[in-house]
């Protein structure tokens, strides 16, 4: 890789902040052309952020951003692409009503006679695709055509005008290998062109793979700049999540391990989900504490979903009590005494604008059916025996969920799925965003469950925690189920190692 | 049908069997009714519903964003009531015309900026302009008010023979460009491939960098003006204006747009499916009438029956 003397994006000093939140603290950042430039950090550390910035979503508040030399402000997306910046978001922004070539050059259409001329668009299009040599007919509808197939079509959109930088947003959260092979074959072909290629990806073999240079951001502040060659697995995860090595052995705690010989009690084989995760087997014991390790977009959550039956398997099979059981939907896991404590918890856990009781009462009712209904005095009783043991703060039954602190809230989650008494709860993030308080709290009460025979699914991105209080621990890379420890011998370090794709040690099961 | 069905686009396919359901119903009338297969039939088909077909391509236009427009009904009556006592007052006719175009779009252009601005839901900016409409009519007047102008009347009343011995109305030719109008813009112009974009995904079409704003408002602004021509269409028709005209037409609009394959949701659709939709509503009260001991209520009873079918059927299609 050839490094030419200038940048064609500069951005110098950039800071912005959104209320309560710094979001970007004097941010450094360069792209040359014809390079692709891996911009890595955990979630929140300010890369979407950054990336609006660049393409002109947001304005800084303070930094200067230059263009092939030259200062610029965008004030909208259109402006960036006018410009020559083009991006491809995540999700697929693009509209699956209209044609494939109608998708591709929407709002500079070819025109004669004051009319769109859809042959000519037709054949635009058809020239654009063949560029990055995709064969989809462009007068077929977009919405006819799988998701990876519309992410190849974004591109081709994004490089339908005189495109100097693309920036690709998570582009292969929804596709599989072959389809990533694709992704980068065209990624590769663009870049040769001399096209500046801005990637955000949560999967670090793919960046090892594709990347020339990359920028790492940690809770919104540049911690460097690396040539990908220079830089190994190790020292960019210790950069992205904000502790050496040598820390986070030493956090290793001497929290008793336990070996729980409990009857087995949900068994996955081969369960699996195309593009969410790839089949894995999984076995969780009565009383057992289950951690789920691997950055985020590793098929953590993914993988409970199955499990809970919110996302239907599309192989396998899941036992329960040694039986089979068809999960066609949450209320089937319910029944079966799994519980789920999602990430989102003000999205997908509690009616935020509910009393702490009756976010209880919700609950408990749902696990009975209507049509018996709790005595007053049952539900007093239950909703004070959660709000002692938990410590949920204020102690006042009565106070909306929504004035509660986070650690509060997710406790009162806990609770909710506590008062229904589930044989399997899985936790999601359940300490994501609170105090250290809180956290402990929690952590001793997943520990004290699984001391009276529930068992816990725990999921975290804070492999501390996980190694803390999990008696066993998955590790998960790239929707894969990579490995399988004991929670008992296992350090930080160890599952650092595996989640970064070295070497795997010998104590490996799987 | 199956092999039809592969050779031809899915995305034609509720046009397409609206088209099969109007031929059928047809159908069945020619069948069962002598002189019901007539040429003079088809023709009264158009002439009885000029301005319903007027609404259903402004109505289209807004479904397709994504949207809905409740108040087409009111400005109908608005307009027959402008129309009537602006004739009553003395006013030449072009510029009563040119009253009801420009008070038409005006209060579309009014819902579509308070729409838009205030991110409020099109159904209840709409339901207020509808409130609004219709109480602005009895404001000029309570009372039903003819129309005596000697213009009005024989643009009205004039026939214009096709061959075959059938005629039609202005009416009608000034409805067929209508929809001629709307296919051009939707199909052929930024601003019609827009207004699908809108309605496919609007976030999706703001960050392709369209000009979502103008889309979202100028399709109000188009059934405004729509329902102020056709308001026009109405007062040729019923040579009055009146408070209580067209009470409920706006659903009748809906339900056009509907069965002609547009989905509610915004996005997929033709203004032909529009015409086609408005043709069946026809065909179905042309049937009862010719029936003769059939209230005209069975006409409401069919109609909400086949809503139903077709939004069953869509919901299935978008499904897959």
């Amino acid at each position: 890789m050839t490094e030419s003397p200038q940048p064609v994006v500069e951005m110098r000093g950039i800071s912005l902040a959104f209320p309560g939140v710094k979001a970007l603290q004097d941010v450094d950042f360069r792209l040359f052309p014809g390079e692709v430039h891996a911009l890595m950090g955990e979630n929140g550390a300010g890369k979407s952020t950054l990336i609006k910035t660049l393409t002109g979503v947001h304005r800084p508040d303070s930094g200067q951003v230059s263009l092939a030399g030259a200062g610029v402000a965008f004030s909208s997306p259109g402006e960036a692409q006018h410009a020559g910046i083009s991006t491809v978001y995540q999700e697929v922004n693009l509209c699956a009503n209209l044609t494939v070539a109608e998708n591709i050059l929407l709002g500079r259409e070819p025109r004669r006679l004051g009319g769109i001329d859809f042959r000519a668009m037709r054949r635009r299009a058809a020239q654009v695709l063949a560029r990055i040599g995709v064969h989809v007919d462009p007068a077929s509808s977009l919405g006819e055509h799988p998701i990876a197939v519309q992410q190849l079509v974004a591109i081709a959109r994004a490089i339908a005008v005189d495109c100097r930088v693309l920036v690709l947003d998570e582009p292969t959260s929804s596709l599989d290998a072959g389809e990533v092979a694709e992704l980068f074959r065209i990624m590769r072909v663009l870049r040769d062109e001399g096209v500046a290629i801005l990637f955000v990806s949560h999967f670090l073999d793919q960046v090892y793979e594709i990347s020339d240079r990359m920028t790492v951001l940690r809770n919104g502040v540049l911690v460097g700049e690396h040539l990908t060659a220079e830089v190994d697995r190790r020292t960019l995860i210790a950069q992205m999540i904000g502790r050496d090595l040598g820390t986070l052995e030493a956090i290793e705690d001497a929290a008793e391990k336990r070996h729980p010989d409990g009857p087995v009690l949900v068994q996955a084989s081969g369960l699996g989900r195309r593009g969410a995760i790839e089949p894995f087997d999984l076995s969780i014991r009565t009383g057992e504490v289950v951690g789920l390790a691997g950055l985020l977009g590793s098929g953590r959550t993914e993988l409970a979903r199955l499990l809970f039956g919110a996302d239907r398997a599309d192989s396998g099979k899941l036992l329960v009590d040694g039986v089979p059981l068809r999960l066609r939907g949450p209320r089937q896991a319910i029944a079966a005494g799994i519980a789920f404590s999602s990430e989102d918890r003000k999205g997908e856990g509690l009616v935020a604008d509910l009393s702490i009781r009756d976010n209880l009462v919700l609950a408990m009712q749902a696990a009975r059916g209507w049509t018996r209904p709790l005595p007053r005095r049952t539900k007093d009783q239950l909703v004070e025996k959660y709000l002692k043991a938990l410590d949920i703060r204020p102690a006042n039954p009565d106070a909306l969920v929504s004035t509660l602190s986070g650690g509060n809230q997710q406790k009162v989650l806990l609770a909710r799925w506590l008062v229904t008494e589930p044989r399997l709860l899985i936790l999601d993030e359940p300490t994501r965003g609170i105090d250290i308080g809180a956290k402990a709290q929690i952590q001793q009460l997943v520990t004290a469950l699984a001391a009276e025979g529930t068992a816990v699914l725990f999921i975290s991105a804070e492999l501390e925690e996980v190694v803390r209080i999990a008696d066993r621990i998955v590790v998960l890379r790239d929707r894969r189920k990579i490995a399988e420890l004991d929670g008992a011998v296992t350090g930080v370090d160890e599952v650092v190692e595996l989640i970064a794709g070295g070497a795997a040690p010998e104590k490996v099961v799987s | 049908m199956t092999a039809l069905a592969q050779r031809v686009p899915s995305r034609f396919l509720p046009v397409l069997a609206t088209v099969v359901l109007f031929v059928l119903t047809f159908g069945v009338g020619s069948a069962r009714y002598e002189g019901f297969a007539s040429g003079q039939v088809i023709a009264n088909l158009f002439i009885d519903n000029a301005f319903l077909i007027v609404l259903a391509a402004g109505m289209t236009f807004v479904i397709l964003s994504g949207g809905i427009d409740l108040s087409v009904g009111s400005v109908v009556a608005l307009s027959t009531m402008v129309t009537a006592a602006g004739l009553r007052a003395g006013w030449p006719v072009p510029l009563v015309v040119l009253a009801v175009l420009v008070i038409g779009s005006t209060l579309g252009l009014l819902m579509g900026l308070v729409i838009h601005r205030f991110d409020i839901q099109p159904f209840i900016v709409t339901l207020a302009g509808m409130f609004l409409a219709r109480g602005l009519c009895f404001v000029i007047s309570v009372e039903s008010v003819s129309i005596k102008n000697s213009t009005f009347r024989d643009v009205a009343t004039a026939a214009i023979k096709l061959p075959g011995g059938v005629t039609i109305t202005y009416n009608v030719v000034i409805a067929l460009l209508v929809v001629v109008a709307a296919l051009y813009v939707l199909h052929r112009t930024r601003f019609g491939r827009t207004v699908y974009a809108v309605g496919g995904s609007e976030s999706s079409a703001m960050l392709m960098g369209l000009p979502t704003a103008r889309a979202k408002v100028g399709v109000y602004v188009i059934s405004g003006f729509c329902s102020a021509l056709a308001g026009l269409l109405f007062s040729l028709y019923m040579l009055s204006g009146y408070g209580l005209h067209a009470v409920g037409m706006e659903l009748e609009a809906i339900a056009a747009v509907v069965i002609g394959g547009t989905l509610l949701a915004g996005g997929v659709g033709y203004v032909l499916g529009g015409l086609v939709g408005v043709l069946v509503l026809g065909t179905i009260q042309t049937l009862i009438s010719f029936q003769g001991t059939l209230s005209s209520w069975w006409t409401k009873i069919v109609i909400g029956v086949l809503l139903l079918v077709f939004i069953a059927v869509q919901r299935t299609m978008v499904r897959r």
